[in-house]
């Protein structure tokens, strides 16, 4: 990796922090609502999403502006995705529902909304634990197929925002038009790699 | 035990702070109305302008809830006329001209019925009534209401041998109610109960909240108040009260049938197919303190299971 690659990486990495800092100043502000634990449960699923878009936006960004260097980045967002995920799983075993696992594994069982979402945080568990060069290298072709579970995990994640509104879902529907946007440009590119 | 029901406690001990000091705000306007309308011929309309109300039966809160805060109260609110986030009907539903506002008794009575809000609480007393606020989202809050038992309006009007349901209907009014632009609901808003659940003394319609004219994001001139039921069924900013036949369609009902039901009673035990109904949160309390048990008509069982008996909840949801 080059200097200035390595430069804009940490700058990545940095920036990628921002969800955590964000809701530090707004807990120490008093400034989450009347519901805090939704506030802080919601804004990690929101970032996690976020993180999904910017993961499956590097190999349209490669191939459309032809510089390399955007899949360098792929993976630290996508552990990021991992990450966010995680906070957001935590917050709501532990700060919602304050392990009572009973409670929790009823939750899961009855509500698709929870099921879908645990089921994309499980589907994460392999891609994250896959990540390094070394699994890259030992398990080959396998890998990229592995790695494809990213577009369920995708899905996944937009259903669970979905299912879990009232009414509304205007706001879920956004991440859904931006997910299928970046599904349609890798087949659109695919279709053009071929001619 | 009802509301109404006076257990002997020292009245210090459990009157809130904030009611003393709204009562001695109201004492202070009382005289300030009282001078005023010495002095000049005030009609009934701009006093009904004021931001005050007329005296009332301050609650005991026998079930010592710890009341949620005003804050809490008047910033996190489902009320889809102005918006579906919970902080849009705070910031949008001052649009909303309250005044003038008028209130029609219909339906299978004998002789319909129009009032103004002032004409009514001159017609009825108020009460407050600390009730728990139960979303069928699954959080929960206290609130002390100030309004008017159900039943002493209906009884102002005779029904018919043919009044078997309670049809309530809100506003349609986009320019005020920006949350209308949107088709996400059937508007205006309509709701209803059963006669025996309309009539039963733990039903209110509510003008005020901690003491004060009801904020309109919380619904006013007037709205319905029914403990013992999920919070979408307390229909806000009420025009009309219409007696009916048959079980009226709730917009709700309309919206998704599946979810849904006429009755939507709180039951820890039918849970719905989005949200657990076994727990609550409460509002207001700290970030690390544990989900409540939610408990059967959230906890108005003693006063409304006699209302359901023998009926299966699983179906009449």
């Amino acid at each position: 990796m080059k200097f200035n690659q390595i430069y804009i990486k940490r700058l990545i990495f940095i920036a990628s922090l921002w969800p955590i800092l964000s809701i530090g100043i707004d807990i120490f502000q008093n400034n989450v609502g009347a519901n805090p634990v939704e506030f802080i449960e919601r804004h990690f699923g929101k970032w996690t999403l976020i993180f999904l878009c910017l993961t499956l936006s590097m190999t349209p960004l490669r191939r459309i502006t032809k510089i390399n260097q955007w899949i360098l980045y792929r993976r630290m967002l996508g552990l990021f995705v991992f990450f966010y995920a995680s906070i957001h799983l935590l917050c709501y075993i532990g700060l919602d529902y304050q392990f009572a696992w009973l409670d929790i594994k009823n939750d899961i069982i009855k509500h698709r909304y929870v099921l879908v979402g645990f089921l994309g945080w499980l589907l994460l568990l392999p891609l994250a634990i896959t990540s390094s060069d070394k699994m890259i290298r030992r398990l080959k072709a396998n890998w990229k197929k592995l790695h494809s579970l990213i577009y369920v995990i995708a899905i996944l994640g937009v259903l669970h925002f979905i299912w879990l509104v009232k009414k509304d879902i205007t706001e879920p529907l956004i991440y859904g038009v931006i997910i299928l946007f970046l599904f349609a440009l890798r087949l659109n590119l695919f279709k053009n790699r071929k001619l | 035990m009802t509301a109404s029901k006076i257990k002997k406690i020292p009245s210090s001990e459990i009157t809130p702070e904030y009611i003393y000091n709204d009562r001695r705000d109201f004492i202070k306007n009382l005289g300030l109305i009282l001078s005023a309308s010495a002095l000049s011929t005030f009609s009934h309309k701009s006093i009904a302008a004021l931001s005050t109300l007329p005296s009332f039966v301050e609650s005991k809160n026998v079930d010592k809830d710890k009341v949620s805060s005003l804050k809490d109260i008047t910033s996190y609110n489902n009320y889809y006329e102005f918006g579906t986030s919970k902080s849009d009907p705070h910031d949008y539903a001052d649009k909303l001209k309250t005044d003038p506002w008028s209130i029609t008794i219909e339906g299978a009575v004998n002789k319909s019925l129009t009032l103004d809000i002032d004409e009514l609480l001159k017609l009825i007393p108020l009460e407050e009534r600390i009730y728990r606020l139960r979303c069928v989202e699954g959080w929960s809050m206290v609130i002390p209401w100030v309004g008017i038992p159900l039943n002493s309006l209906l009884k102002k009007v005779s029904l018919t041998g043919n009044a078997k349901f309670v049809e309530f209907v809100s506003l349609k009014r986009p320019n005020e109610m920006i949350g209308q632009k949107d088709d996400m609901l059937d508007w205006p808003y309509t709701e209803g109960l059963r006669l025996d659940e309309a009539m039963h003394p733990l039903t209110i319609l509510a003008v005020g909240l901690y003491g004060k004219i009801l904020p309109k994001q919380n619904g006013a001139p007037i709205r319905l108040v029914v403990p013992w039921k999920y919070g979408f069924k307390s229909i806000k900013a009420i025009t009309k009260i219409r007696l009916v036949e048959k079980m009226p369609l709730s917009t709700w009902m309309k919206a998704n049938p599946k979810e849904y039901g006429f009755y939507a009673n709180v039951n820890p035990e039918v849970d719905h197919p989005r949200w657990s109904q076994l727990t609550e949160r409460r509002i207001g309390e700290s970030l690390l303190s544990p989900r409540l048990k939610t408990q059967m008509f959230n906890g108005y069982q003693k006063e409304v299971a006699h209302l359901y008996q023998g009926m299966d909840l699983n179906k009449y949801f």
